[in-house]
């Protein structure tokens, strides 16, 4: 069994009551901090300990915590990014709807190290019931002194509210988040300025992931230097990975980096395999906007190197034959899947959510979903397969946000590793459209 | 103060300037053409992404490059910073591919539009497309609006630059919203009649880079390069309008009213609704004369002025945009 940091507890009946949260050694982090350190060493210890930002990015959380302008005269604020709407990833809804005490213990310590006064939890607007979890766990908190005025006696006090967003994809991006949570459109800013200097109404901000939050009461507890000793290299910690997908056990797992990607996709502590016994086809490691891989090149560098479960070792090979870990959003597929289908699928979704406010995202990703459906229904032509790969290196790098390269790099990617599925689309139309259909490779070379 | 090279001509700029504006202190071919930053527009800028350029040197402190191109109209120089625009063959392709996703779902429609001549799509496209198109499918469509009895909106043409959202929201009171839906569903709002009342929404006109919104009084009365532009003023009373305007004229008969542009497109002074709507009579102006239209459109056929740099700046002028230059004398 593999450290659990933040599932430990997850199966406890009645954890997600502040009274059971408690007994089972809850908000001590709160009352470490709060009383035995300084903002700045709690801060310290975040650096220590490696972690880096489990939203998707991975930028190191106490480095981000370190960049926090603080003006005389202005609020700072601390915002959890909860708005995970992500295909494929779905990991921050289990640990606030099992754990909700654990996100409000994190909310409670990081405001502490960065003297927010008043913090924020935007929550995508679907989770209308995890929302209300997390409300009744506030007002527990609330009732226990743990939130509010002077905290514990200390002379901190924070109050924390929960805020729903609209159900928007995008307002999963940061600065979209903020303008929605300040009542406005949520359209990404323009960057710099960062919200670290200019975030929530105008004040220093610091925007942080459900998971990263979680994960620093931990930290606190045991110090940053325990914390970097899991895991392997720069990637410390353990991970919430959302497997689905056809899998035997999809599920929410944590595991600690550096985890062999073999064990992780095969031994029945985890996902135990591809399931009805089929083959493994490809997979998207870490939700929809990472390059998807074949099965050979996930589970084994194009050297030849099997895989872990860390940032570097996935983004081996670069975007030539490597991928992300990005937010663990795991997709795996068997070899009934149809890349093209699922390439369009996804490209359906950014088409969807894109704001609109940049032109090579609001046109682009329209031109992608037509296009891939048209090979997907039987009309392509072998230079459309070309033409996907030309928009989305127009869109990639030049819009206000990433949702453009998000939706770039699985078009792309699918190309690279893919062409021949693409090209059997063309070839055979009347066999690529009938219901179920999938290219096969051997029997392709035959015909 | 900071010292940058833009495309090979080193130029000192305050601090805080754009890179934009940097190059438009340059003058001539280098700049960057922009179709969402209006400089009286407060956080326009950054959006349609045509003014993209390459750093090559982010300042003289840290020489390192950007790893991605930036958009000019809101990235500030810094001292010692390296910009390559025309030079930047990254830049100037992006620019290409950026061009054509404003176009694939354009009506083009020129032929029929009264912002023929003077459209900077139509100026973009010229300068920066290519002839052909690569998309096959059908083209996004609205139904035309007519937003008050003076504004006519036609949304298919729209490239959503927000100018127009800005300018009600800057200039006129009670606005509540200029965008509803996202991504390619995008449309310009019909919150936006609510703000008709307004003495000063005539301006959404003049700031619309293309023809999405135009003035009902001139629709279809004649191409503007048949017009003739004068400059003009009289006493207006409306607090806030600066009284002076273009007249665009055929003989004695005022077609059409706007604010003065700059050779960027920019509007000099916003003006009222009744100098721009009511007032199209000879003998409600007081003429200046003539106006100098600057910039690289039909309009500017007759009254064409060339694109130079400001010589003083560049006694030397490298050899590329030497030759540019006479390129265009030809
Ligand atoms: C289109 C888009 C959607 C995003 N959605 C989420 C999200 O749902 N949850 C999240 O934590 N981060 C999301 N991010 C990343 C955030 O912008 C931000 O980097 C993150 O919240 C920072 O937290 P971290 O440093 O703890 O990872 C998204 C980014 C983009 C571009
Ligand atoms: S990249 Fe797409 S989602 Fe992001 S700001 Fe531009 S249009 Fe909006
Ligand atoms: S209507 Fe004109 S000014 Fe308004 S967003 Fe569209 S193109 Fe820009
Ligand atoms: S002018 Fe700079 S992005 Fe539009």
């Amino acid at each position: 069994m593999g450290l659990k940091i933040l599932t430990e507890h997850i199966n406890v009946p009645g954890i997600e009551t502040y009274e059971t949260y408690r007994k089972m050694g809850g908000y001590r982090s709160v009352e470490k901090a709060l009383k035995t350190m300084t903002p700045d060493e709690v801060v310290e210890e975040v650096k220590k300990s490696g972690l880096r930002g489990r939203g998707g990015a991975g930028f190191p959380t106490g480095m981000k915590w370190s960049f926090l302008a603080k003006p005389e005269g202005k609020p700072r604020y601390l915002v959890c990014n909860a708005d995970e709407s992500e295909p494929g990833t779905f990991k921050d809804r289990v640990l606030m709807e099992k754990i909700p005490h654990a996100l409000i213990e994190g909310m409670i310590t990081s405001s502490f190290a960065l003297g927010a006064r008043t913090s924020y939890i935007y929550i995508r607007g679907e989770l209308m019931f995890v929302l209300r979890i997390l409300e009744k766990a506030i007002a527990e908190a609330y009732a226990n002194g743990m939130l509010g005025e002077n905290i514990l006696g200390s002379g901190y006090s924070l109050d924390l509210h929960v805020h729903p967003g609209g159900g928007a994809y995008i307002c999963g991006e940061e600065t979209a988040l903020l303008e929605s949570l300040e009542g406005k459109r949520g359209n990404p800013r323009n960057k710099p300025p960062f919200p670290a200097v200019w975030g929530l109404y105008g004040s220093p901000t610091v925007v942080n992931n459900v998971e990263s939050i979680a994960t620093v009461p931990w930290i606190v507890n045991n110090t940053g230097d325990e914390y970097a000793k899991i895991g392997v290299g720069r990637s410390t910690g353990t991970k919430l990975i959302s497997a689905g997908g056809h899998l035997n056990k999809p599920g929410v797992y944590e595991i600690e980096l550096g985890l062999p990607v073999e064990e992780f996709l095969y031994s029945d502590e985890y996902c135990g395999g591809i399931w009805k016994g089929r083959k493994f086809k490809a997979v998207v490691a870490g939700g929809s906007s990472v390059p998807i891989l074949p099965a050979e090149l996930f589970l084994k560098t194009a050297e030849g190197v099997p895989r872990v479960m860390t940032y570097e070792s996935l983004s081996e090979g670069g975007f030539v034959s490597g991928t992300m870990l990005g937010s663990g959003g795991f997709i795996a597929m068997d070899d009934t899947t149809c890349v093209v289908r699922n390439t369009w699928n996804f490209a359906r979704f950014y088409h969807h959510e894109s704001c609109g406010q940049c032109s090579p995202c609001r046109e682009g990703t329209g031109w992608m979903e037509k296009v891939l459906h048209r090979l997907e229904h039987g009309h392509g032509s072998m230079h459309d397969i070309d033409l996907l790969v030309s928009i989305s290196k127009q869109i990639e790098g030049n819009t206000i946000c990433p949702l453009g390269d998000a939706a770039a790099w699985p078009v792309a990617s699918a190309v690279r590793h893919f062409r021949e599925e693409f090209e059997w689309h063309v070839r055979n139309p009347q066999e690529a459209t009938k219901p179920g259909a999938v290219f096969n490779k051997s029997e392709a070379v035959l015909a | 103060m900071a010292k940058i090279t833009f495309d090979g001509i080193e130029v000192e700029v305050e601090d805080g300037t754009t890179i934009l504006n940097a190059a438009r202190k340059i003058g001539g071919n280098v700049v960057p053409p922009a179709m969402c930053y209006y400089t009286p527009l407060k956080g326009s800028g950054g959006k349609c992404r045509v003014c993209l350029v390459k750093v090559t040197a982010g300042s003289a402190k840290d020489p390192r490059p950007m790893p991605k191109l930036v958009a000019s109209c809101i990235t500030p120089v810094q001292d010692g910073m390296v910009v390559e625009n025309t030079l930047s063959e990254q830049a100037m392709e992006a620019r290409k591919g950026i061009v054509e996703m404003l176009l694939i779902n354009h009506p083009l429609d020129c032929p029929v539009c009264d912002q023929a001549g003077e459209c900077d799509l139509q100026n973009l496209s010229y300068e920066h497309g290519t002839s052909g198109t690569r998309y096959e499918e059908d083209r996004r469509t609205f139904d035309k609006i007519d937003i008050g009895p003076l504004i006519q909106l036609h949304m298919t043409r729209c490239i959503l630059c927000y100018r127009c959202v800005y300018t009600a929201d800057q200039l006129t009171e009670k606005r509540v919203h200029g965008v509803l839906g996202r991504g390619d569903a995008s449309e310009i709002g019909t919150y936006i009649e609510n703000s008709l009342e307004n003495e000063f929404i005539g301006n959404v006109i003049d700031v619309c880079p293309v023809g999405a919104l135009t003035d009902k009084t001139f629709r279809f009365k004649n191409r503007v390069w048949f017009t003739k532009p004068m400059d003009a003023h009289r006493e207006c009373e409306t607090p806030g309008c600066c009284g002076k305007v273009v007249l665009w004229s055929r003989g004695e008969e005022v077609l059409r009213v706007t604010a003065r542009k700059n050779e960027y497109g920019e509007v000099e002074e916003f003006i009222c609704n009744t100098c721009r709507f009511d007032k199209k009579e000879m003998s409600d102006w007081i003429i200046d004369g003539p106006r100098h239209i600057a910039r690289a459109s039909v309009i500017a056929a007759n009254h064409y002025e060339l694109p130079v740099i400001n010589p003083h700046l560049v006694p030397d002028l490298p050899a590329h945009v030497v030759d540019t230059q006479i390129q265009d004398q030809n």
